[in-house]
């Protein structure tokens, strides 16, 4: 254990401390002072993690023990922190992008009151000390203390503006699905003590733990452990709740809705990988449920006409994509996407942001238009997040996409196609988001377009760095097949074993060339149809079923909404009314009516008593010789 | 005699006295009655005094019988006080409401 | 039938009948007389059960003092007119009721018991003055002195409770 170890508890606690100090002093605080704690600890926490990284790279790592969590008779649970590859990884991406969201939300917040931007800065600290603890936690317990925590930090941002009653119902909808999701996983952590009689990742995922386990054990805990992710990574079922989160403030979206929290799922299963790998029933259902979400959230992804929709649909068709790496056993390229997902997804909420500020809070793309002569930096930065994701090579995103896509063909021809396809329409949408917002003529209001103009340097610069990173950050994973080494599978190999894919260089190579063709042709008919966009009211019923986001709200609300609704009326007479409140008020209205009765009896006639004391003797007598 | 008669005796008296207490209103009366119980009581101490079982410990004894009767003289001490109390509290009475029947003593009730 | 069972016979009727009459009689003068009379009868069997001292102890005492207190009173208060103009037929027949379920119980109660090894021993002259004179100031000595302290207190409660309310801010020197 090195020296750095030593600091390494420093990582969360400076964001905890500047979420205390912004928390307590936020009516004291001025503007100014508030921001600048709030991004400089997590600067400070950015410093530290590289230098954890840097000694993790020489091959240090290990768990760093604090103090007993729990010490209940035959469980142990320690504080403690994991610092290996893919913690310190995840340590870099959380601070690193954390860090410029911070800055960028001092420019972004700044209309904000004094009392709010604090309080908006203790939140969003406190979101980055629950992540951290999330990621180093040495063992489950803590990973799921950092995941509530990111639970409820994700509900206060959502409900910032608490004023609006639909803001606040979203934030209420994110926690209750993350709620779902949790039990799944708490269930999934109970087994797991049950069975092994431990939490700590260095106790439970160890082959040796592991063989004791039978096979249902382990699809069932693992199972459960993907309802936790579905939950918090919003996947198939309860995804719903991650495009209404953007209610939230949208570099909240950036950081928690797109390039941190909703990772946490895959984090999750990325760090059990060897969990996962023995439960092949589990592998299938996480390929499924996440091809089947990327392609559901891509196609809804179509006809958004909001732009922070539009990505927040995105997001979860990326987490699919996640999902569907995870699920053929492709986890260093499920990592590797989270990184470079992080980057260019951040980048493009930053981005939507900028224009959202410009616009003067305007979020539906139909009233935009040729922003890109008013704000270049921004279209620009926008259009390399837009070749990211899209997957165009020598951008991060191919490198990402493509493996996780080489890993889908090695698993299935049908599942590759079907990944292939939703990467087409990703291309497809994100320029059609592009095209629509940035280029041709202006369509907002008179007012809106003389306000047109660059955001502050505070937002710019955070750009510029999220898009140098999504065009540089592809290539720590270059695939052998292009003469690479693939720097971060070899670096994540302690952690995650590397699968040797037996597909052969060609037809990885011919892989590569027709996902780029058809992205490319992709891209070419967004632009010839979207090049003269005009606000068009007339939909075929497709169009409107995608609009409407396949009916799932209305579905969820007819099938599980309603009928708890009606049940709870239902119980609310009958249960709650009669049997509940009656019974109650029934004690009551007898306790009430047998003293208005007793009461009767201290009638202050002395002689009275004395007749009830001798009845009262007589009672004793017979108890006393003739009942015993 | 047979100890069974005394015992059926003080019973009697014992409960008349009782009935005495319940049925009359007016508190010397039930004073008396008070009286009358205690003395039935004391007549039972007396007829055991008398009727004992012989244990050894009764025949080791000169004066077994003795005890009871100091037992019965302790009671009329502790009456004659509480008659002297209980008539001064008739008396009070009397000043204040002007009659000794007790159904009018219900102050309690407030 | 010996002479003592024709005594004892005479003695309770004379009691039992007296302590009816005490309860029944409406006169409060009566009612005093007739539990004198009761007191004779029950001093008759102290004498009986070889309790000499405490038979003359009962006539002096409670006949002779506590009665002719209440005679007193009563006399003082102008009692011996009906007290009970008002009758509450149903309170007379509930607590006839309740004593006479309480007697049935209580002689139930003493049948039950095993009263047939209580012999009738010679108690000789143990209610004699000499005797009790001796236990007592041997054996009882504190009790003894500690009921002249009762009542001691009895006597200083009922002067408090009957002295007359006097205002008590009046002027000193008067």
């Amino acid at each position: 254990m090195s020296n750095t170890f030593n600091l390494v508890w420093l990582i969360p606690a400076l964001p905890l401390l500047g979420f205390l100090v912004n928390g307590l002093g936020r009516k004291s605080l001025g503007k100014s002072a508030s921001g600048f704690i709030g991004s400089a600890v997590v600067l400070g926490s950015f410093i530290f993690s590289i230098m954890t990284f840097m000694e993790v790279r020489q091959g240090h790592t290990g768990v760093v023990h604090f103090f007993d969590f729990l010490n209940v008779s035959g469980l142990k649970v320690a504080f403690s922190f994991q610092i290996d590859q893919l913690s310190s990884l995840f340590l870099l991406i959380i601070t690193g992008v954390g860090f410029l969201i911070h800055v960028y939300s001092t420019a972004y917040m700044h209309d904000e009151e004094g009392k709010d931007f604090a309080k908006y800065f203790a939140y969003l600290n406190l979101f980055v000390f629950s992540m951290l603890l999330l990621v180093m936690g040495g063992n489950y317990l803590i990973l799921f203390v950092g995941w509530e925590g990111v639970g409820l930090c994700s509900y206060l941002l959502i409900g910032y503006w608490y004023e609006n009653n639909n803001y606040t119902d979203a934030a209420k909808k994110a926690f209750v699905m993350n709620r779902i999701g949790d039990l799944g996983f708490l269930l999934a952590l109970f087994w797991l003590i049950g069975k092994t009689g431990s939490m700590e990742y260095g106790q439970v995922l160890q082959t040796a733990t592991l063989s004791k386990l039978t096979a249902f054990d382990i699809t069932g805990i693992t199972l459960l452990m993907f309802v936790g992710a579905t939950g918090k990574s919003a996947q198939i079922p309860l995804f719903t709740w991650l495009p209404d989160a953007m209610a939230g403030p949208t570099p909240v979206s950036a950081l928690i809705h797109a390039a941190t929290m909703v990772t946490a799922g895959i984090y999750l299963i990325a760090r059990s990988n060897i969990l996962f790998s023995s439960a092949i029933i589990t592998q299938q259902v996480i390929t499924i449920v996440g091809l089947a979400t990327a392609f559901l959230a891509a196609s809804i992804a179509l006809k958004q006409n909001d732009i922070k929709k539009v990505l927040a649909y995105s997001t979860v068709s990326q987490l699919g994509f996640m999902f569907l790496a995870l699920g053929t056993g492709n986890y260093v390229a499920a990592v590797f996407h989270v990184m470079t997902h992080a980057f260019f997804k951040a980048l493009m909420f930053l981005g939507s942001g900028s224009v959202i500020h410009a616009m003067g809070g305007e979020q539906d793309i139909r009233n935009m238009g040729g922003l890109h002569k008013h704000m270049k930096i921004t279209s620009i930065t926008f259009l390399i997040g837009c070749l990211a994701i899209s997957g165009i090579p020598g951008f991060s995103g191919f490198f990402s996409k493509d493996e996780i896509l080489a890993g889908a063909f090695g698993y299935n021809t049908i599942v590759y196609s079907v990944a292939l396809f939703t990467a087409l329409m990703t291309a497809f949408y994100m320029f059609r988001l592009y095209i629509v917002t940035f280029t041709g003529k202006f369509r907002g209001t008179h007012d809106q377009e003389h306000h047109l103009h660059e955001s502050p340097k505070a937002m710019t610069i955070p750009l510029i760095i999220l898009a140098i990173l999504s065009i540089i950050g592809g290539y720590i994973g270059i695939p052998e097949v292009l003469g690479g080494h693939h720097q971060l599978a070899a670096y994540l190999s302690p952690v995650i074993p590397q699968i040797h894919h037996h597909l052969s260089h060609e037809t990885e190579l011919i892989l590569m060339g027709l996902s780029t063709l058809l992205v490319v042709c992709s891209i070419t008919f967004a632009w010839i149809r979207f090049r003269n966009f005009k606000i068009n009211h007339n939909h075929n019923s497709l169009a409107s079923f995608l609009e409407n986001k396949w009916y799932i709200d209305e579905l969820y609300q007819f099938a599980v909404v309603k009928p708890i609704q009606k049940a709870s009326s239902l119980f609310q007479l009958f249960l709650e009314n009669r049997i509940i409140d009656g019974s109650v008020n029934g004690v009551g209205k007898l306790v009430n009516y047998g003293s208005r009765q007793l009461r009767l009896l201290q009638s202050g006639q002395v002689g009275a008593y004395v007749l009830l004391m001798v009845i009262g003797m007589l009672i004793l007598f017979v108890i006393q010789f003739f009942v015993s | 005699m047979d100890i069974k008669a005394y015992i059926a005796l003080s019973l009697v008296l014992f409960t008349i006295g009782i009935v005495g207490v319940l049925v009359r209103r007016n508190a010397i009366i039930i004073f008396l009655c008070v009286e009358l119980m205690l003395n039935a009581v004391n007549l039972l101490l007396v007829a055991f005094s008398k009727m004992h079982a012989l244990s050894p410990a009764a025949k080791a004894s000169a004066n077994f019988a003795g005890d009871a009767q100091i037992f019965v003289f302790f009671i009329m001490v502790v009456a004659a006080a509480e008659v002297s109390v209980g008539l001064a509290i008739i008396v009070m009475m009397f000043r204040n409401v002007h009659t000794v029947d007790i159904n009018f003593l219900n102050r309690l009730k407030n | 039938m010996n002479i003592s069972t024709i005594v004892f016979l005479l003695l309770s009727l004379m009691a039992v009948g007296s302590a009816l009459m005490m309860i029944i009689s409406k006169n409060p003068v009566h009612s005093v007389l007739w539990l004198i009379l009761v007191f004779f009868a029950i001093s008759g069997h102290y004498i009986l059960l070889n309790a000499q001292f405490l038979a003359v102890v009962n006539i002096i005492v409670y006949a002779g003092a506590i009665m002719v207190l209440f005679l007193f009173v009563v006399m003082l208060m102008n009692l011996n007119a009906d007290t009970e103009p008002i009758k509450n037929y149903r309170m007379q027949l509930v607590g006839i009721c309740t004593g006479g379920t309480l007697l049935l119980l209580l002689v139930l109660i003493t049948n039950r018991m095993d009263v047939e090894q209580l012999v009738e021993t010679n108690a000789g002259n143990a209610g004699l003055i000499k005797n009790l004179g001796m236990v007592l100031f041997k054996q009882y000595v504190l009790p003894f002195e500690i009921s002249s302290v009762l009542f001691l207190s009895a006597m200083i409660g009922a002067v408090v409770i009957g002295r007359k309310e006097e205002p008590i801010d009046q002027n000193p020197n008067s």
